[in-house]
């Protein structure tokens, strides 16, 4: 059963790319790039979706364009998730932050940066924050080795 | 010869290179400080002993969970699971296996689906003990902290009788459970139920109308609900500002649609009132714990379902279908249809999410977990801000920020 809220955000948001669809009990809108924060902003100014819940990214590698960052939010009125999907290319993958909007923004935001490099416009504060000060790379992306160590204490010999 | 001596490069940079007043002073409280239980690095800039400011920094306990789980069938990544919330182990085991058999449409057994019910609120309990015992011997209360943990350890034993380790216990699959409960488990139950209820009733006693502690906790790590809800707080965090928000009840997942039960708010937002909700939530699970109890029917604890349960272990040295079966479960994994899903249940300290995404093959493409301590370090700077220095304590301990959550 799809909870009633779901069909008036269908006519409410209408990406350029086609409308949402509901997937496993979320309702799922892919955008592009400049539509994500017009879209943030109307998903909590209008219908209430006041946790910005969470954001990662997905590598698919070897596709154009090839980091797809997904943002989860939840309405603790209408008790519904929405999850935004924005696909950004290996070149130039960066989205605008949602810290105008969310305070959540700011840590979820850094820890995507650390693990995908995902650039966050508006963002100040891309510091490492689960990795280190220096660390070279993208841990989480596909081509980055598993056995790859950059270890910040020298190890014994 | 030993190489010569190379300073270690600092892993943090810290956001106070210039102080913002000319006496204040920055101290640096972790990331291994005998009174914060929890590995975080706080960087604090200090006017006397009151907080101007200050920079928090997760990270130490990084291990690259998410990385690993790219690297391992759908079946062989529980034990890593186990290790988020290693407070509460089962929950996560729950809604890991929730979101693979949600993505495989797999439909559990009405009794593994009240007994995981069952042992999550016994996780629960044992995860709200441990962050109040913590909590209250930070504040020199040694006599409700060895209560809470002698009651804890009760549990831990009951529960080691169940899936054979104390802590991590691996004892979720995916359809189903690792094993049914042994003879008089529920017996011993409720033996350590009622032990559990005599000596919370001493805590309540010695230190809800505590001076002391009253002087410590109220008005004490203070959010507001606006701030709360931006800053994507959930659970404890969220319910402490009289917002009666609680997956249990709003996303009922499980048995909770069938339970009774209340969901406890605070007025202010303070260390009190996360003490009390915690205090109120246990009771709450034992009074739920009791109803499963009555409730739990008979019948397989796993779904016939070839493409996740392995087979009867007699049936795999006797029946070639069976071996191959068992064989490609080990070796291929599960297979779980091509797709994406996020489930989310309520853990002891918030919303904990997967969000996991398959292309069709036994192990996981992508495994994302939503941690609600992580989420509630982005705020807590909030609650320390413009405090006492020895507030940071009490009021760390009482978000239950749990490292091998928060850093994956």
């Amino acid at each position: 059963m799809e909870p009633p809220l779901f069909d008036g955000l269908k006519q409410a948001i209408v990406p350029a790319s086609g409308p949402g669809v509901v997937s496993h009990g979320i309702l799922v809108f892919v955008l592009a790039p400049d539509e994500l924060l017009p879209t943030v902003r109307q998903l909590r100014d209008a219908h209430g979706f006041d946790i910005f819940l969470d954001v990662t990214a997905v590598d698919w590698i070897g596709q154009v364009p090839r980091f797809e960052v997904v943002h989860h939010f939840y309405s603790t009125a209408h008790k519904v998730r929405v999850r935004l999907k924005v696909r950004v290319p290996e070149a130039d993958p960066s989205v605008d932050s949602l810290v105008p909007l969310y305070g959540s923004a700011a840590f979820m935001e850094r820890e995507c940066h650390d693990m995908y490099g995902i650039h966050f416009r508006g963002n100040a504060d891309l510091r490492p924050i689960l990795l280190y000060e220096g660390f070279v790379g993208h841990p989480l992306r596909k081509d980055y080795p598993k056995q790859q160590e950059q270890p910040l204490v020298p190890y014994r010999s | 010869m030993d190489a010569p001596h190379r300073p270690i490069a600092n892993p943090v940079r810290s956001i106070f290179e210039q102080t913002l007043r000319e006496d204040s002073v920055v101290v640096n409280i972790g990331p291994s400080h005998p009174a914060t239980h929890g590995t975080v690095q706080i960087i604090a800039e200090l006017d006397g002993e009151r907080v101007l400011r200050s920079d928090i920094h997760c990270g130490y306990l990084h291990r690259g969970f998410e990385k690993e789980c790219e690297d391992h069938t759908w079946h062989n990544l529980i034990p890593y699971v186990d290790r988020l919330n290693y407070v509460s182990a089962l929950i996560n085991d729950f809604a890991y296996c929730g979101a693979v058999e949600e993505l495989m449409g797999v439909q559990i057994t009405p009794r593994c689906r009240y007994l995981r019910t069952l042992l999550s609120e016994y996780s629960r309990l044992v995860d709200h003990l441990t962050c109040l015992a913590a909590g209250l011997m930070e504040l020199g209360a040694m006599t409700a902290f060895l209560y809470l943990v002698m009651i804890r350890d009760f549990m831990y034993e009951h529960l080691a009788a169940l899936t054979g380790a104390r802590v991590t216990y691996t004892y979720g699959r995916i359809g189903g459970l690792a094993r049914d409960l042994p003879a008089g488990w529920l017996t011993r139950m409720e033996e350590i139920l009622n032990q559990y209820e005599d000596f919370i009733s001493r805590v309540h006693a010695l230190v809800d109308r505590n001076r002391i502690f009253i002087d410590r906790m109220r008005n004490v790590g203070v959010i507001s609900t606006a701030n709360a809800l931006s800053y994507g707080y959930t659970g404890v965090m969220l319910r402490s500002t009289g917002v009666p928000h609680d997956l249990r009840k709003d996303t009922p997942y499980l048995a909770y649609a069938e339970l009774d039960f209340d969901v406890p708010v605070g007025i202010k937002g303070d260390n009190y009132d996360r003490y009390f909700i915690r205090m109120r939530e246990m009771d709450e699970s034992v009074y739920m714990m009791r109803q499963l109890a009555q409730m739990l029917p008979d019948g397989p604890i796993n779904v016939d379902d070839r493409r996740c349960t392995f087979p009867e272990k007699q049936l795999v040295y006797t029946e070639i279908e069976s071996l191959i079966n068992h064989f490609k479960l080990v070796m291929d994994g599960p297979a779980v249809p091509a797709g994406e899903c996020y489930v989310a249940h309520e853990s002891p300290n918030g919303e904990l999410g997967f969000y996991i995404v398959s292309t069709g093959s036994g192990t996981p493409y992508k495994v994302h977990c939503r941690a609600p301590s992580f989420v509630h370090m982005g705020g807590a700077h909030l609650m320390i801000d413009g405090g006492q220095l020895a507030d940071i304590v009490p009021t760390f301990g009482s978000i239950n920020m749990i490292g091998g959550e928060c850093d994956r």
